[in-house]
């Protein structure tokens, strides 16, 4: 073979590094499932094998409250994060460059940069008025606030079905009679489609992890499952945070199998 | 005989940009193009043929100058009001949709009946010869595939012009021999207007009816294939469409003559003008007869033909084309005095 040009793989090290990595990476993981299933009360000691934590987690009517309350601020928080990224797709890639684009695409990314801490202190700042004037208590808060910072990540994918996209085809729809809204519910959207349901995946799995901006900005009684689970270490360590964290990793592999699944299809 | 007329272009301009950096691509461009007609755009690339042609389509509004349609100023419809339909260089196949989702899509926006999209999408698929294809996806096809089902989705509404922005481009040679010929059947069959867009010569004079030469925005000469070939205006035209031989001459007298004295035209107006003779109405007769002095510089072979090139008094070249014999070279060996005659009829003479 007469490959020459740069190897990273021939680097002196590079397979102890890599393995290193993997390791620093999965073990914990690995570790934590396995605990997961342990029969002993301990955390560490392992005391045979047992479901006992996911049943206590399943009984747990806390449990159940917190999970259902995640589930129910990411399905909001992806629909409506994954209709505003489709938006602000559309706005800023179907035209040549315009004043202002470089400004909007850092706005449209920004939260992705700004540390969580501080986007949560600004909201919780925020709300506490919005709180006061109106004396609304409920879900809405975080849903508004998840909605806002998974906007980014629905953003990405799909704008870049977006780019990919063969713009002649719409000029190829209005050849054929299509009128705007025709063109863009018959060509645009369907073509679109995968983009948007991987932006929405991922605006679902980040918005059921996020612990920060949650904690700042939910009242009491509103705990989300990560939330709940920050909760019960701070008082015990249990197994029985291993097996919903076991739990939670299962459905967030599941959802990102899928958002893989469907980016790759294109091709 | 009156022919109708379907599109016109008055007087139409297109000027892309503003102040120093405007582009105008399109020049004061007037044509009429009659019903059932193959008509055929040709030039150099970068000189207006896409523009013209999504002027036509409503894709781009002309800056100055209207558009016709049997009659009717279409020049502010939108492309989905206009009944005329594209071909596009790169298909613009709707990759989701199947060959027959994508030949129906066209019936389907004019909203005609689901028994009557069925029967025309059928009859479509049947005129491409493309029946057995009808459930694929775009990407399951080949190439000239493709193209047939752009061609039938173009077809498909009837539409009264059929616009077709070089075609077949991205097809190999042999495909695309194939393609002429079916294009042809295809105009035949449905006596609609084609608008054909190329930079191919041949496949212009093979195919048209008539052809428009453009050049930097303007239109040059229309004509039928002969009138463009044997009567250019101007040399650019001569010089595009096949080969040809430019000699300098001057007017004087009412006689053409060239350099070496030869009177080779008859002409009104005085000044110097060049004389424009094909290859293949030069004949090369034995030194010594009546004829222009030349000597051979070189042969070379081309299959069917031989191209004498030869160097008249004054450095001028001339090449003639000459039919190669079965065997053995064309007989004439560099260096070698001939003189050369054109034939009859086949001199223009061009304004400097
Ligand atoms: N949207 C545009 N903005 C600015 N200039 C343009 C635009 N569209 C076309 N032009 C210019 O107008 C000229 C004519 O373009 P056009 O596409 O009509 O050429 P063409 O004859 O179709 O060439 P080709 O054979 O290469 O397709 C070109 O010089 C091109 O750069
Ligand atoms: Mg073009």
């Amino acid at each position: 073979m007469s490959d020459r040009s740069f190897s990273v793989a021939r680097v002196p090290g590079f397979a102890t590094i890599a393995v290193t990595a993997f390791v620093l990476l999965y073990l914990p993981i690995l570790t934590m499932v396995g605990y997961s299933f342990n029969a002993s009360t301990s955390v560490s000691e392992w005391g045979g094998f047992s479901l006992q934590w996911y049943r206590l987690a399943w009984e747990n009517e806390t449990v159940k409250a917190a999970t259902a309350r995640s589930l129910i601020i990411a399905s909001f928080a992806a629909v409506i994060s994954t209709a505003v990224a489709t938006m602000a797709a559309l706005g800023t890639t179907r035209r040549g460059s315009f004043r202002g684009q470089t400004p909007i695409y850092v706005m449209i990314n920004t939260p992705l940069m700004v540390p969580e801490i501080v986007t949560a202190v600004a909201l919780l700042i925020l709300f506490g008025v919005v709180r006061q004037v109106t004396g609304y208590q409920g879900l809405g808060y975080l849903i508004l606030a998840h909605s806002a910072f998974c906007i980014p990540f629905a953003y990405l994918p799909i704008r870049a079905r977006l780019e990919g996209m063969d713009l002649t085809l719409e000029t190829a729809a209005a050849d054929l009679y299509a009128t705007p809204w025709a063109t863009f519910r018959r060509i645009t959207l369907p073509i679109l489609t995968p983009g948007i349901m991987a932006g929405a995946m991922l605006a679902f799995v980040i918005s059921l992890d996020d612990v920060i901006i949650t904690e700042f900005v939910k009242s009491a009684g509103q705990d989300t499952l990560p939330t709940y689970m920050l909760g019960a270490l701070r008082r015990q360590l249990t197994p029985e945070v291993n097996a919903l964290s076991t739990a939670l990793l299962a459905l967030t592999v599941m959802l990102l199998t899928a958002f893989f699944l469907t980016t790759r299809k294109r091709n | 005989m009156t022919r109708e007329t379907t599109v016109e272009a008055k007087a139409v301009g297109k000027t892309f940009g503003h102040g120093t950096s405007a582009f105008r691509a399109l020049d004061n461009v007037s044509i009429r193009i009659d019903r059932g007609e193959f008509f055929t755009l040709l030039g150099p690339s970068g000189c207006g043929k896409t523009t013209l042609l999504r002027c036509i389509a409503g894709f781009e509004s002309p800056s100055v100058g209207t558009i016709l349609l049997s009659g009717r100023d279409i020049t502010a419809e939108p492309p989905n009001r206009r009944p005329v339909n594209t071909v596009f260089q790169s298909y613009a196949l709707f990759p989701h949709l199947t060959v027959t989702q994508n030949v129906a899509f066209g019936l389907e926006m004019l909203g005609r009946p689901k028994a009557q999209v069925a029967a025309t999408v059928a009859r479509m698929l049947a005129l491409v010869k493309l029946e057995a294809f009808a459930g694929r996806k775009p990407a399951q096809l080949s190439g000239g595939q493709q193209q047939r089902v752009a061609l039938a989705r173009a077809l498909a509404p009837a539409p009264e012009v059929l616009l077709l922005d070089e075609p077949l481009s991205a097809l190999d040679l042999k495909l695309r021999k194939e393609m002429q010929s079916e294009l042809k059947r295809l105009q035949h069959e449905t006596g609609i207007t084609f608008v054909f867009v190329t930079h191919d010569q041949e496949e212009a004079l093979t195919m048209s009816d008539r052809v428009g030469v453009m050049s930097a925005g303007k239109l040059l000469q229309v004509g039928t294939p002969r009138e463009i070939y044997n009567n250019p205006v101007s040399r650019f035209v001569a010089d595009f469409i096949g080969e040809t031989n430019f000699l300098p001459g001057v007017a004087r007298g009412g006689v053409v003559r060239l350099a070496s004295g030869e009177a080779v035209a008859e002409r009104v107006a005085n000044g110097p003008v060049t004389v424009a003779v094909r290859p293949e109405q030069v004949r090369i007769a034995a030194a010594g007869t009546r004829g222009i002095p030349a000597l051979v510089a070189r042969c070379v072979y081309f299959g069917t033909d031989t191209h004498v090139h030869m160097t008249l008094e004054g450095g001028v070249e001339v090449v003639a084309r000459v039919q190669s014999p079965p065997s053995g070279d064309a007989g004439f060996a560099p260096g070698a005095k001939v003189v050369v005659l054109f034939a009859p009829d086949s001199v223009q003479v061009l304004d400097d």
